[in-house]
């Protein structure tokens, strides 16, 4: 009786569950609605056949509980009704499964009026391509990739050359324009998966797969890795930007081809050592940094990452939150950077500045255990090096040799989305996941001891 | 004849073994095989079940944790799926109860190669002890979840892609050597040594589901086998069977040519079996049970045999609707989807059967047939689920979501071990002489039963959102509502919940054998063949001085004309007592 009462509750309980539950499907963003359709026609269906075979059972677990004085029917077979239950499946079966496959048919033929663009994975970033002028993607292999060449183009490769690269995690798209998206990986399985265009496919080293569909809605959309990619799996974030028309073809028209990214001129040492002339007031002459005005060590940094940053804080990007006291500096320094050409040379003198004769600043932070800090650390080095070298192929900083009440304040600024929360920096999200990690201010404190010391 | 009966041997008894040892350590008796096993399975079964709390926890309540990263959460995620679906399941379903039962079952005096048998256990035992040990090498158990798909399995930026995913290769590798020892043991068993009239169209559904299953095991776990053989090679010897050109974290490899989707396509050739493996005991041990507690011969025998052979032979040509959207050619989705969808046409005609044979009876709600009905409820509802992820365009918003893993945990985890719960109350009486107590037991199955829903229901959900699986942290998704984590913290809290009250069931084991109540032979009257041996718990040899003679099937309850409520198989028909309006 009891059993009953439950089986029937359960039901109930499941069928309002269903009907008060704010979790459900995102608003639909991509020409797939054919999908949304198959997926109710079998929820109407499993659904039927939920409540009517529970329905059943609860009725028959009452309806023949124990009766000492009763005894079982003997009836081991029935035919006609066995064979009329086979019969019912069936059709309910194909009933679901036809739709479906009607569905797939689309979905494996790309529209022949689609756009090529393509999406490369890396542990744990997203890159894209855009085929250029020519229409036509350039070829790739993995031995020509490098960090000037984060893709792997081929450098022969005339088709290549006016390729457009987009090497960070923000893809944008213009509305109403099908899109066949090509998938490559270069190192394990990815998988590129948009929740409000309900397609996704995995991104195989050696294989170029894709998936196609239609925005429908202009926004932005979270761009996600559907298949464990390794450790920072759950930080592998990237984001679509459905455009008008106008504005994606004006954002295209920012970002360089191969070409471009091949023939960089690199900045100039000479215009950057007097440029340098305003930074040494505060990050010192040998780039050594002063804990006293609050300035990192510059020296040794990665160029790239140096230039990223110098673009953050003009764009502001980076400096531009309130609590950011010191960033808000910062971003009035870089913006006398007057242009690209500016930033090249100035970090083109940086690099020059080696790890000089300066001597290391005195660790400000005392109560950090090394021990812990040390067995902490090991989540950082899959991406920052195991020396706290960093790794330009993962946009990784170098962390070694940055003083640590700077490591202190970007680990705080991170987990109190003072960085890396806004929209267009696309590392910095992947940072803030990772310094939630830390819980307390000792565990940062540890961290940071040990990082000094490498 | 189809059979050949083993000779009778009076003098049998004799030869049992005497010393301690003999008896319970380097046993030959399939019973205490079969013993050995459950344990084992049991005890690694708890380790995966506090791995998943671990998991639940940091699912639940993000940023509590310290001593959870990503790197052991990938860890916990992976052990416990490798643990939960190999270690505890297959050995427990197969090793446990296939070895008590097949012998019990077909009224055979043990295993036919009982030394095999033997062998199978303790390496079975290596097994589970090289697993063990990645928890104490360098760098961890491997965190590639429990697929192991190459290339990040044996790649740096993987936990554990030293030493951890070496002993994981090794372990499956000595595992399915256990296995097949076990296996064929087991086919051969039930095709030779059946007791005279024991036909197969006789044998109870128990025998005809661990039957199948081993079949489709040992056909299957040569492709795992195979592919942790080359997985190894590509990792130790620089072979590129599965890894092509890649450029990991900014360095070149060495590999060329190889390819991951061909490792996915052996997984899952053995993957999907695999599912079966696990399914098909279960289905035949819950026909057993649900017909003896409802007093009622199990509906449509005949139907349900071929249901078991249907979706034995069909297990092994849906493997690709695990790889939708592994970039396999997409062509291919037609065929796997049509083939998954058909495979719902035997398991559903299982499951209308099973609530016939509870129709018209009369039905008691023992501990048993409390985890059998509540089967019935969590597997209706984890196979209606797979209609979605089988109908392949379904798959592409639900693939890799928290829907497959509610999904899978309804149907393959949940739902085999309420069987495990139900076969442990319904035979725990035959295998010990006495009766698990039926107050604990109760408040088991209810905690258990209304625990693992609220525990999954809300779960597909969450995929239905498009929330993905094996993420550490969802945090910094626009899509993802706030909401969603406090459902996550509630899933947890059951989860805990459940996890705890499996205490109540071990203590109820234990508390029984030290001081329960002596069960006597046969307490549920049942119609089989492995309640009628001449002492309770069976000795070794199970029957005495003459094998049993079979004169019908396994489940002759309340025949029209006889007194009793149910006939044995091996009562001769002269002997039975006419009821009262036939005399």
């Amino acid at each position: 009786m009891k059993l009953a009462i439950v089986l029937v509750i359960l039901v109930v309980g499941s069928v309002i569950f269903h009907f008060a539950s704010p979790w459900w499907f995102t608003p639909l963003a991509a020409d797939w609605g054919a999908i949304d359709t198959t997926i109710n026609i079998t929820f109407w269906v499993t659904g039927f056949v939920f409540i009517a075979v529970n329905f059943f059972l609860a009725y028959v677990v009452y309806r023949y509980r124990y009766d000492k004085n009763r005894k079982s029917d003997y009836d081991p077979e029935n035919k006609p009704l066995e064979l009329w239950l086979t019969i019912i499946t069936t059709v309910g079966i194909f009933a679901m499964l036809t739709p479906g496959l009607f569905v797939w048919a689309k979905f494996v033929n790309p529209p022949d009026d689609a756009a090529v663009v393509e999406v490369v994975g890396q542990q744990w970033q997203w890159g894209f391509r855009f085929p250029g002028k020519d229409n036509v993607l350039g070829k790739t292999h993995a031995r020509f990739t490098s960090e000037k060449n984060p893709f792997g183009l081929d450098p022969d490769d005339m088709l290549g050359q006016d390729d457009i690269i987009v090497d960070n995690n923000d893809l944008h798209l213009p509305i109403n324009q099908s899109v066949k998206v090509l998938l490559r990986s270069k190192d394990v399985l990815h998988n590129f998966a948009v929740p409000q265009f309900r397609v996704k496919m995995d991104l195989v080293p050696g294989l170029i797969t894709n998936v196609w569909f239609k925005p429908t809605q202009i926004g932005a959309f979270d761009i996600l890795c559907m298949e464990l990619c390794g450790v920072a799996h759950f930080a592998m974030r990237g984001r679509v930007v459905v455009d008008e028309q106008k504005d994606f073809e004006q954002w295209l028209a920012a970002r360089p081809t191969f070409a471009e990214t091949q023939n960089q001129t690199l900045g100039d040492p000479k215009i950057g050592q007097v440029l340098y002339a305003i930074c040494s007031g505060c990050h010192q002459k040998n780039g050594e940094g002063n804990g006293a005005l609050n300035a990192p060590k510059l020296a040794m940094q990665s160029s790239k990452y140096l230039i990223r940053q110098l673009h953050y804080y003009k764009q502001g990007v980076r400096g531009a939150h309130e609590q950011d006291e010191y960033g808000k500096q910062m971003a009035n320094m870089a913006a006398v950077l007057a242009d690209d050409a500016a930033i090249n040379h100035v970090v083109s003198y940086i690099a020059t500045l080696g790890n000089g004769d300066s001597e290391r600043e005195k660790p400000s932070i005392t109560s950090g255990n090394i021990d812990s800090g040390k067995s902490l650390f090991r989540k950082c080095s899959v991406c920052h090096g195991h020396q706290g070298e960093g790794n330009n192929a993962l946009n990784a900083p170098r962390l070694a040799g940055l003083q640590d009440w700077y490591l202190k304040r970007q680990l705080l600024n991170y987990k109190n989305e003072v960085r890396g929360k806004h929209e267009h920096d696309n590392f910095g999200k992947q940072m803030m996941l990772m310094a939630n990690m830390l819980n307390s201010e000792q565990q940062i404190d540890d961290i940071v001891t040990y990082i000094n010391r490498l | 004849m189809s059979y050949q009966t083993i000779t009778d041997q009076p003098e049998l008894l004799d030869h049992g073994p005497s010393s301690f040892i003999g008896k319970y350590i380097w046993s030959q008796d399939h019973k205490v095989i079969a013993i050995q096993y459950a344990t084992t399975a049991i005890f690694v079964g708890l380790v995966a079940l506090v791995l998943s709390g671990l998991m639940r926890l940091q699912l639940g309540f993000p940023n509590t944790f310290d001593f959870i990263d990503p790197s052991n959460y990938l860890q916990f995620v992976t052990m416990h799926g490798i643990i939960m679906v190999i270690y505890l399941l297959t050995a427990l379903l197969l090793g446990g109860f296939g070895n008590y039962l097949i012998p019990l079952m077909i009224g055979a005096r043990d295993m036919v190669f009982p030394f095999l048998n033997m062998l199978s256990y303790w390496i079975y035992l290596l097994s589970v002890i090289i697993l063990m040990a990645s928890f104490f090498v360098p760098g961890g158990p491997t965190g590639a979840g429990w697929t192991l798909y190459p290339p990040q399995a044996i790649l740096p930026g993987t936990p554990g892609h030293d030493w951890g995913i070496i002993l994981m290769l090794v372990s499956l590798g000595v595992f399915i050597v256990a296995f097949t020892m076990g296996g064929l043991n087991y086919v051969t068993t039930i095709l030779q040594a059946r007791a005279k009239g024991m036909t197969l169209m006789r044998m109870p559904l128990s025998v005809w589901g661990i039957f199948i299953a081993t079949i489709l095991g040992l056909l299957a776990f040569p492709a795992l086998l195979v592919s942790a053989i080359m997985m190894m090679f590509d990792k130790l010897l620089g072979t590129s069977f599965f890894m092509p050109a890649i450029v990991s974290l900014g360095e070149q490899l060495g590999h060329a040519g190889g390819s991951p989707v061909l490792f996915q396509h052996l997984f899952w050739f053995f993957g999907h079996p695999e599912v079966y493996i696990v399914a098909l005991p279960a289905f035949g041990m819950v026909s057993d049970v649900l017909s003896v507690h409802a007093r009622k011969s199990i509906f449509g025998y005949r139907m349900m045999v071929w249901a078991i052979v249907a979706i034995g032979f069909l297990s092994f040509v849906v493997w690709a609707h695990h790889m939708y959207v592994s970039g396999m050619n997409p062509a291919f989705g037609f065929f796997f989807a049509t083939t998954t969808l058909i495979i719902a046409v035997p398991t559903a005609l299982k499951v209308y059967n099973w609530v016939l044979t509870l129709w018209r009876g009369n039905i008691h709600l023992t501990v048993p047939m409390l985890f059998s009905i509540g089967f019935i409820f969590t597997f209706t509802h984890g196979g209606l689920t797979g209609l979605f992820l089988g109908n392949v365009v379904i798959d592409l918003p639900l693939s890799d979501t928290y829907f497959v893993v509610a999904h899978f945990h309804m149907v393959m985890g949940v739902s085999p071990i309420m069987v495990l719960f139900a076969a442990i109350y319904h035979w725990f009486p035959l295998i010990s002489g006495k009766m698990l107590h039926t107050g604990l037991g109760k408040f088991h199955f209810w905690v258990t039963f209304l625990g693992t829903y609220a525990i999954y229901l809300p779960m597909h959900y969450l995929g239905f959102l498009g929330v993905p699986r094996r993420y550490f942290a969802n945090s910094g998704t626009e899509f993802i509502p706030e909401s969603a984590q406090s459902l996550n913290a509630s899933i947890t809290v059951s989860a805990i919940i459940v996890g705890l009250v499996q205490l109540v069931f071990i203590y109820n084991v234990i508390l029984t054998l030290r001081k329960g109540k002596a069960a006597g032979a046969n307490p549920w009257n049942a119609a089989s063949l492995e309640w009628q041996t001449p002492q309770v718990p069976p000795v070794h040899g199970n029957w005495g001085n003459k094998l049993p003679l079979v004169y019908r099937w396994a489940y002759e309850y309340c025949p029209p004309g006889v007194k009793d409520d149910f006939v044995p198989q091996n009562i001769p028909p002269e002997d039975l007592i006419k009821s009262d309006d036939e005399r």
